[in-house]
């Protein structure tokens, strides 16, 4: 099969603020070429885990290839690629735009323009796209699509004159979406005689195929057979099958120049296949590798522990069979005086943790609690020693510790005038600075910089709340800063109890050093003896609270008939003292603990 | 060493009426039990039984209920023959009938005086009519108080129970009501601060929200104030609900505190006996007329028997011991346990917990202080391994 001309492909992906219409719009494109007939249309066919499915999210990139027969009478490739849409997955995102040359942007007409448009927007921008502004769901009495088009060349800074009006529902104007695609969106580049060059979008694991990788060829050639080099890793491989979606796999000889497809390799986990790596032939490698490689790095940290000791092995075959699919994602064992044994996670950011959890608990039944997630804290000793600290619990004495760096980000805040006072207060309360603050129709856009750390204690809670779901948020990161942090440990019984340790800005300290002890104060019941709750950095208690002593507890009746009733009570009190943890002379209830971690989330 | 003195417990499992607090085996049956049936399969199993055991000294007999005064007293009688038959009762064996203070049972208790009784124990449970009422009593506070007086006429000892800590009841109250309690009595006083036990009527209430308890806080200052007027009349508490005068304490009762041998016979009576090294927990059916078929087809009505571990032995022995102001003595613990004191206590709790001044050692035994008696049900399992 000879290679389809450069100039009858065209590479482009979706890109769209959450439910403005990525997934229906996608649906329409493959319906409407042919792709897939009536009967197999399943709604939003690219997304393909239930989980996706059910929270309207992509979290793998797909691809599907389209054959679409233009007004011009020539027939193109079309190659639609579907990105992860969340900033967690920021550089899973900018790989998805690096394999394509344009972007249809879809904004809801009724809604406008949302800080996930923005976000996504620059991103295609950055990574060189050609973009075709898309306003969906004209259908609606409540569009505005001239309205939309103003505020897309105000905001975003580019010309949304010949914006394409379309309803993804009703299926209104997708030919001129098709038509767009062909006329308005570059054709790839590339050279079919290059040694070969393809970039590494993503990979998942398949129980039958091994680890399937989603690649886009820049240069030259993927054959079956063929051994290839992934050339960060340095590993070989020997191609088993060469394909393309359509959107089911269809097997191809070769894929060349532009082209987008997949092949497999008896890869046993997708560890071994970085997103953004460059895939060349082991014989005759291409001597540069393509820009832009980095290996994933977690940014939020946090403990994860089963609740019944018992399926500690449970968790660490879920957690192994998690990362076959998802390399981002990382794992260490980890023990707890509060929680026993468990492991510490590491994730690209607050909802990748949350889907993770998700699926531990949906997927392998899995009854979990979760320690408060963590930043990654740059911290540098006295001795000029530098390190990286996942963990509160490891921080060392402050006494050795010369300075410590926080992660920041870059958040950028839609929201209906009315609310941008309790937002503006929210951002200051969390150590916010302002960046910028423009107006776009009565909508604020409010960009400010906040240390990544107070976004993960429950700011995403707080900013739906004040704004009563109004608000719409995204963030990149922004780069280390040294702060005035300290970390707080709470003792119960003057022993710390790890699994508490958090870390916050001084100014903080106080408040939430008190507001977790009264917290445990509710939640630890009264025992035989008196409990001293302490919050403190390093040496220095900070807040104090004391559970008292219970003042009754005895069977007011026992003799004969009742010894066996009133031991067999003893012996199961003994048999639920397993499931305490011990401080000195006292023992907790874990229940306590996972209770107190469950507030604060 | 010599085996253990025996005390026999004899369960009479019928009343007149159920109350609604009670979870005892009693049961009502409206046209009266078969006392001759009953008093029969006693007797057989009470045979059985000795039969087994073989002869030993017999220090107290006790009637439980259920509502053991409403037996007929030529059946008490025949009861303590055979008892004192097949025993050897010790000279100053007591024998305690519970009896309730209603006119009918009155006009008895001449026969179970008679028929050998020489403790009763009357059921009083409060002074207060509305109280009576709430708990479902067949007497009033006129009728209890002439009971009282009967009894102490006839008996040369004298015990009757008390249910406090009944919902609203004040401290005030309380101290009033036990005061005039106690200018009735008495050597003896059982005084109960009233539990919710699973399955009664009033559990159900409770789960509700239609009866509620006072509050620990509000428990715990109820029985020192109990614990402080008992004391002005001379009775000292020798377990967590039991006051008498010195050496008015009831010794049946204390065979089980201090972890002692007893038979039990009737339905749903346990027994413990420690023979040849081994610790045998004996019940027997619960259903009366269940009970008597089986007595009358086997010749006992046993439906467990089990031979206790070392372990549990250890921790009933502690259970029931720390219950008393003298405590335990560990020589006696590891006797009857058969383990040796340290296996039996975890010592680095112990000392805190004598530190915390929950318990102390007074002549060589362990004890609970009053602070920790008020919070034995959550002491031991920290105390015990
Ligand atoms: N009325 C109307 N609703 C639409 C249109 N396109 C999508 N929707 C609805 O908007 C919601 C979000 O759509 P979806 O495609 O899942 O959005 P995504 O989150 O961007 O993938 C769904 O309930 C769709 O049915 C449209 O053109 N008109
Ligand atoms: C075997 S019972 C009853 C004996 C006799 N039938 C009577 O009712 O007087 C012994 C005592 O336990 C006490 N008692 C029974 N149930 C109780 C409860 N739920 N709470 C507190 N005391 C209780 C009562 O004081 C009762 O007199
Ligand atoms: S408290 Fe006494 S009279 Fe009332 S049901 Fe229980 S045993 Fe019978
Ligand atoms: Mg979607």
């Amino acid at each position: 099969m000879p290679d389809t001309p450069l100039d009858r492909i065209r590479n482009f992906s979706i890109i769209a603020h959450i439910d403005h219409g990525k997934s229906t719009l996608a649906d329409r494109l493959i319906q409407t070429t042919g792709a897939i007939s009536a009967r197999e249309m399943t709604e939003q066919v690219l997304d393909n885990m239930e989980l996706e499915k059910e929270r309207g999210i992509t979290i793998k990139a797909q691809t599907v290839r389209l054959n679409y027969l233009a007004k011009d009478g020539h027939t193109y490739v079309l190659n639609l690629m579907d990105t992860p849409g969340h900033v967690d997955f920021a550089y899973e995102v900018s790989r998805s735009l690096a394999a394509c040359e344009g972007s249809l942007l879809v904004v809801d007409a009724s809604q406008g323009v949302e800080a996930q448009t923005l976000a996504n927007v620059y991103q295609a921008i950055d990574a060189g796209h050609e973009i075709v502004p898309v306003l969906n769901k004209v259908d609606l009495p409540a569009a505005e699509p001239e309205r939309v088009k103003t505020q897309i060349e105000d905001v975003i800074g580019i010309p949304a004159d010949d914006a394409v009006m379309i309803s993804a529902k009703t299926g209104l104007n997708i030919d001129q979406v098709l038509e767009a695609i062909v006329t308005r969106l570059p054709a790839p580049k590339g050279d079919p005689n290059a040694p070969t060059k393809a970039l590494l979008v993503d990979s998942w694991y398949d129980a039958y195929l091994g680890v399937i990788v989603l690649v886009r060829v820049k240069d030259g050639h993927l054959r079956k057979g063929q051994k290839v080099r992934m050339m960060s890793s340095g590993s070989i491989h020997t191609l088993e099958q060469v394909g393309v979606f359509s959107p089911k796999m269809v097997a191809v000889d070769s894929l060349g120049p532009g082209e987008m497809g997949f092949f497999t390799a008896a890869i046993k986990t997708v560890a071994d296949t970085n997103v953004g790596d460059t895939v060349t032939d082991d014989r005759h490698p291409a001597t540069e590798a393509l820009a832009g490689f980095k290996p994933s790095v977690p940014v939020v940290w946090c403990g994860l522990y089963p609740v019944d000791a018992d399926d500690y092995e449970k968790l660490r075959d879920s957690l192994a069979k998690l990362r076959l699919n998802d390399a981002s994602f990382h794992f260490e064992p980890e023990t707890s005086a509060a929680l026993g044994f468990g492991y510490r996670c590491g994730f690209l950011g607050l909802l990748h943790l949350e889907i993770i959890q998700e699926r531990l608990s949906r997927e392998f039944d899995l009854d979990l609690i979760a320690t408060a997630p963590s930043v990654v804290y740059k911290l540098k000793r006295n001795d000029g020693t530098e390190e990286d600290i996942h963990n509160p619990a490891d921080m060392p004495d402050p006494t050795l510790i010369q300075t410590i760096s926080e992660p920041w980000i870059k958040a950028t805040i839609f929201v209906p005038d009315e609310y941008l006072g309790s937002i503006l207060t929210l951002c200051n309360e969390r150590r916010g600075q302002q960046v910028e603050l423009t107006y776009v129709g009565s909508r604020a856009m409010a960009v400010y910089r906040l240390p990544l750390n107070e976004v993960v204690f429950d700011f995403y809670d707080r900013l739906k709340s004040v704004s009563r779901g109004y608000a719409s948020f995204d963030y990149a990161m922004d780069g280390y800063e040294p702060g005035d942090l300290v970390k707080i440990s709470i003792l119960v019984n003057a022993e710390p109890v790890d699994a508490l340790s958090f870390m916050a800005h001084r100014a903080q300290a106080d408040r939430r050093g008190r507001s977790i002890c009264e917290k445990l104060k509710e939640l630890i019941p009264r025992q035989l003896f008196k409990i001293p709750i302490q919050a403190a950095i390093g040496g220095r208690v900070i807040a104090r609270e004391t559970i008292s002593a219970m003042s009754k507890d005895v069977t007011a009746k026992c003799y004969g008939g009742d010894i066996s009733r009133k031991r067999k009570l003893l012996d199961k009190q003994k048999e639920g003292k397993k499931r305490m943890r011990q401080f000195g002379k006292v023992e907790i209830p874990q229940s306590a603990f996972i209770a107190a971690l469950k507030m604060d989330a | 060493m010599s085996p253990e003195p025996l005390a026999l417990y004899i369960h009479w499992p019928f009343c007149l009426a159920k109350c609604p607090y009670c979870d005892f085996n009693s049961h009502v049956r409206p046209e009266g039990p078969d006392h001759a049936r009953f008093t029969a399969a006693l007797r057989a199993e009470l045979a059985h039984e000795a039969a087994r055991v073989g002869p030993r000294t017999l220090s107290s007999i006790f009637f439980g209920g259920g509502t053991p005064s409403l037996m007929r007293p030529e059946d008490v009688a025949a009861l303590i023959a055979d008892a004192t038959r097949l025993f050897a009762p010790s000279p100053d064996i007591e024998i305690t009938l519970e009896a309730n203070p209603t006119s009918v049972e009155r006009e008895k208790l001449r026969g179970f005086r008679e028929a050998g009784v020489n403790r009763l124990s009357l059921g009083v449970q409060a002074l207060d009519g509305k109280a009576l009422g709430f708990l479902g009593r067949q007497h009033d506070a006129g009728e209890a108080i002439v009971a009282l007086e009967v009894a102490r006429a006839l008996f040369p000892r004298l015990s009757f129970d008390m249910i406090y800590a009944r919902p609203g009841q004040g401290e005030a109250e309380w101290r009033a009501e036990l005061r005039r309690a106690l200018d009735l009595a008495a050597d003896h006083l059982s005084l109960y601060q009233l539990t919710i036990e699973p399955g009664t009527r009033f559990a159900t209430e409770h789960a509700r929200g239609a009866i509620q308890l006072p509050e620990s806080d509000e428990a715990a200052r109820l029985y020192h104030a109990t614990a402080e007027e008992a004391a002005r009349f001379g009775l000292r508490f020798y377990e967590v609900s039991n006051y008498a005068k010195p050496g008015a304490e009831s010794r049946h009762n204390l065979a089980y505190w201090r972890y002692g041998d007893y038979l039990g016979i009737g339905a749903g009576a346990h027994q413990r006996l420690l023979q040849g090294g081994t610790m045998l927990a004996t019940r027997r059916h619960r259903a009366p007329e269940e009970w008597a078929a089986r007595v009358e087809q086997h010749g006992h009505g046993t439906v467990e028997e089990t031979s206790l571990t070392p372990r549990e032995r250890g921790r009933e022995a502690m259970l029931m011991g720390l219950r008393l102001a003298e405590g335990v003595l560990p020589a006696r613990v590891e006797a009857r346990s058969g383990l040796p004191w340290a296996a039996i206590i975890d010592p680095v709790m112990l000392e805190a917990l004598l530190e915390e001044d929950y318990l102390h050692w007074r002549d060589g035994h362990l004890a609970a202080t009053p602070e920790g008696l008020l919070r034995l049900d959550a002491l031991l399992p920290v105390l015990l391994r």
